[in-house]
């Protein structure tokens, strides 16, 4: 937990983003403000320059911010085909070392979808295993790619799923593996979860194989409380939760690091078509500002702020285009507002 | 004459692209000819019972063909899993190339054993080049599902990719395992897809990849797809990133016809699709390879933890037995069964627990073997 900077404020790093980045992100700057949150943002862009040495890399500024602050949230990033620089997700994740990738999915009361009542948590190791990004043409006509497992990096992810769930009053931790096919790699990843798990007696430790698990979840999501996964399960999961809630656009997601850093961001994407239109929806990076204030250990003001979003959208009476109504971002944003001081 | 010069010429320019464009495919492949009946016109089929509820579901299977008449006899192969030695399933593998078909249930694979072990379905699927996965999913009118009108054909890669079981550990607590992706089998498993949506009628071939991460691998099976789709120009393609796929799956299967993908992609898809359309217990799977074909559940559980409780489903297994009819060109007796299990799911609608009914798996195959008996002509005492 990072110390009360002046004034009892905490500055955190703000990316708004490309797109509709901007106009979500002064929204949710906005309904911080009303619900008088001890957050000052700081507003950097991270586009990536060519550093000496010819290297690709963040703005020194923002990783000067990042540093101090420890905190960022973040809105949609572009990546252009042609920039000859790599995925800025990519780069910010090897910049910070963002080793955790956390979604919680929550069912939202009031969009409807088939799925009722999930209330799981995806983590996903974020930097080894499928997308080590090594391959090689061996000969002509076969390709060969290295998913790498690693002992540190698994054991790491292992002791902060069964942290979160600890912290988080969750009731056990289910580690999806396929060690029946990828007897060594899959293999370490699972001896060592189970090896973290010897020392949380408290928390229920599960194991159980991809497809059952996703057998499972497109059947019964409510048996899964916190789940953890290598790299390619995780991707692929994750976005498999986010479309039982309802999509990329209502769902929060944050970036854990080494030394404290921890970056929460929206998933979807730029949505340029919308762009400047007034008509985009903030709440997945809402949620992730939410997840963000509960990191921080300011859980009044998350579930004051969850609340009066949860309750806007219930109430079904200003949504956005993508959630089904026709109001602006800025009506959506205003109602929250109004709650949250109504909630005062 | 000048005409026929000219179909001469086109006739051997077509072959000759054809040939080099398929690399190792051959015209052979386009057929896979079941093995003749021997003996008397009955067919000889290899049975692997397997673990958990292999067994019983595949007793089910034997007691409706022997009620049924069907001209099919089981030689059964025991593959004890316990065991470390590949013999058991070295002595399967010789028993399916003699017969050339065979019905199998899920050998467990016990992980906790060194890796060193390798799984044995995977040994088979590989020993044998059973390259291509097929899978049908579709809503049954008589199953209560969150989603309806499914139907999508999934076909999956079954030999390379992420199950090479190349593994190593080159620096103590660094492991490395290898996911192979060849063009030739990118190539045949996109030709088998293209054709089999050809002959099913079906519109639309859909690719799923990750080549935005794995832009070698999986840029290489999406250009061989590309290439075959180049040769099929009635049949739209497009390709869709696996965990977007995974997405729409969820909200909107309704668009998707037939799939086309790696191995661990098609593990996660197929897996996902068969709990749509309502579970494990009902989605049958079969694995073709050039000179042999197994049938299984799609899914491919073992079922440990209902085993022995006559609770499981018997319709996945029964159904992959009618494929396997089928395959054997003994197309009565597939319909009549087929029909007579869609009849009992549907309109009699006794289901097993796993699909929210309360009979047992005994009640629901006598019911089936009855329906067989009212409707078909010939059957034995029931």
């Amino acid at each position: 937990i990072v110390g009360l900077g002046w004034f009892g404020m905490q500055t955190v790093t703000l990316i708004p983003g490309d797109g509709i980045g901007p106009e979500i992100s002064s929204a949710v700057m906005k309904i911080f403000e009303a619900a008088k949150a001890p957050i000052r943002w700081e507003e950097r862009n991270v586009t990536a320059i060519k550093g000496p040495g010819g290297r690709w890399m963040i703005p020194p500024d923002a990783k000067e911010s990042m540093d101090r602050n420890k905190i960022g949230l973040k809105g949609p990033l572009k990546t252009p085909i042609a920039a000859g620089h790599p995925s800025m997700n990519l780069l910010l994740r090897k910049t910070f070392d963002l080793y955790a990738n956390v979604r919680p999915c929550i069912s939202i009361e009031g969009y409807k979808t088939p799925y009722t009542n999930v209330d799981l948590v995806t983590i996903r190791e974020n930097t080894e295993g499928e997308y080590s990004g090594i391959e090689h043409v061996i000969v002509e006509g076969v390709v060969q790619s290295i998913k790498l497992i690693t002992e540190d990096a698994s054991r790491r992810i292992a002791e902060y799923a069964f942290e979160y769930a600890r912290n988080n009053q969750r009731s056990s931790v289910t580690a999806v593996h396929k060690a029946n096919i990828m007897r060594m790699s899959d293999g370490l990843f699972l001896r060592k979860c189970r090896e973290v798990a010897e020392g949380y007696k408290d928390i229920k430790f599960t194991e159980m194989y991809l497809d059952t698990v996703c057998l499972n979840m497109v059947q019964d999501p409510t048996q899964f409380d916190v789940l953890v996964m290598p790299n390619l399960y995780g991707d692929i999961l994750s976005d498999l939760c986010a479309g039982l809630i309802g999509g990329l656009g209502v769902t929060p997601s944050g970036n854990i690091g080494a030394n404290g850093v921890a970056i929460f961001e929206s998933v979807h994407g730029t949505a340029p078509d919308i762009a400047g239109l007034d008509m985009a929806n903030p709440t997945a990076l809402l949620l992730s500002a939410v997840m963000m204030l509960r990191h921080m250990g300011l859980h009044d003001y998350g579930n004051k702020i969850q609340t009066a979003c949860f309750d806007t959208i219930r109430d079904k009476k200003v949504l956005t285009k993508d959630l089904g109504g026709n109001s602006k971002c800025s009506e959506f944003t205003a109602d929250i507002c109004r709650r949250i001081q109504d909630l005062d | 004459m000048i005409n026929y010069i000219y179909i001469y010429i086109y006739n051997t320019l077509v072959t000759t692209y054809r040939l080099i464009s398929m690399q190792l495919i051959t015209y052979e492949m386009l057929m896979l000819q079941p093995p003749p009946a021997k003996y008397g016109g009955r067919h000889t089929v290899t049975l692997i019972p397997g673990d958990g509820i292999g067994p019983e579901l595949l007793n089910h299977v034997k007691e409706v063909f022997r009620f049924s008449c069907v001209p099919v006899d089981f030689e059964v192969v025991h593959v004890n899993s316990a065991l470390e030695s590949e013999d058991d399933i070295n002595n399967a593998i010789t028993a399916i190339r003699r017969n050339g078909v065979a019905l199998k249930g899920n050998i467990e694979t016990n992980h906790t054993m060194a890796p060193s072990v390798k799984s044995r379905n995977n040994l088979l699927r590989t020993s044998l080049d059973l390259y291509a996965n097929v899978m049908h999913c579709q809503s049954l009118p008589g199953v209560q599902t969150r989603h309806k009108n499914i139907d999508i054909m999934i076909i999956r890669e079954n030999t390379e990719g992420e199950y090479s079981s190349l593994e190593h550990e080159s620096v103590s607590g660094v492991v490395e395992c290898l996911k192979i992706i060849t063009r030739n089998n990118s190539l045949r498993i996109a030709d088998y897809a293209f054709r089999l949506a050809r002959e099913k009628g079906r519109s639309r071939v859909t690719a799923v990849h990750k080549a935005n991460i794995m832009k070698l691998g999986d840029g290489l099976f999406l250009q061989c797809c590309r290439e075959v789709a180049s040769g099929y120009p009635d049949i739209t393609f497009d390709s869709m990133i696996v965990d977007n796929t995974t997405m729409q799956l969820v909200s909107k299967p309704q668009q998707f016809d037939v799939m086309v993908m790696p191995n661990l992609y098609g593990n996660v898809v197929s897996n996902v699709c068969a709990g749509l359309v309502g579970g494990p217990g009902l989605v049958p799977g079969a694995n073709y390879g050039r000179d042999y074909a197994v049938f299984e559940t799609a899914t491919r559980n073992t079922g440990k933890s209902i085993a022995g409780r006559n609770i499981a489903n018997p319709t996945a297994m029964l159904l992959a037995g009618c494929m396997m009819l089928d395959h054997l060109r003994l197309y009565d007796y597939a319909s009549m069964i087929r029909n007579a299990i869609l009849t009992t799911m549907n309109e009699t609608r006794l289901h097993t627990a796993d699909i929210g009914g309360q009979g047992t798996t005994s009640e629901v195959v006598q019911s089936i073997m009855r329906n067989i008996q009212s409707k078909g002509p010939l059957t034995t005492d029931l």
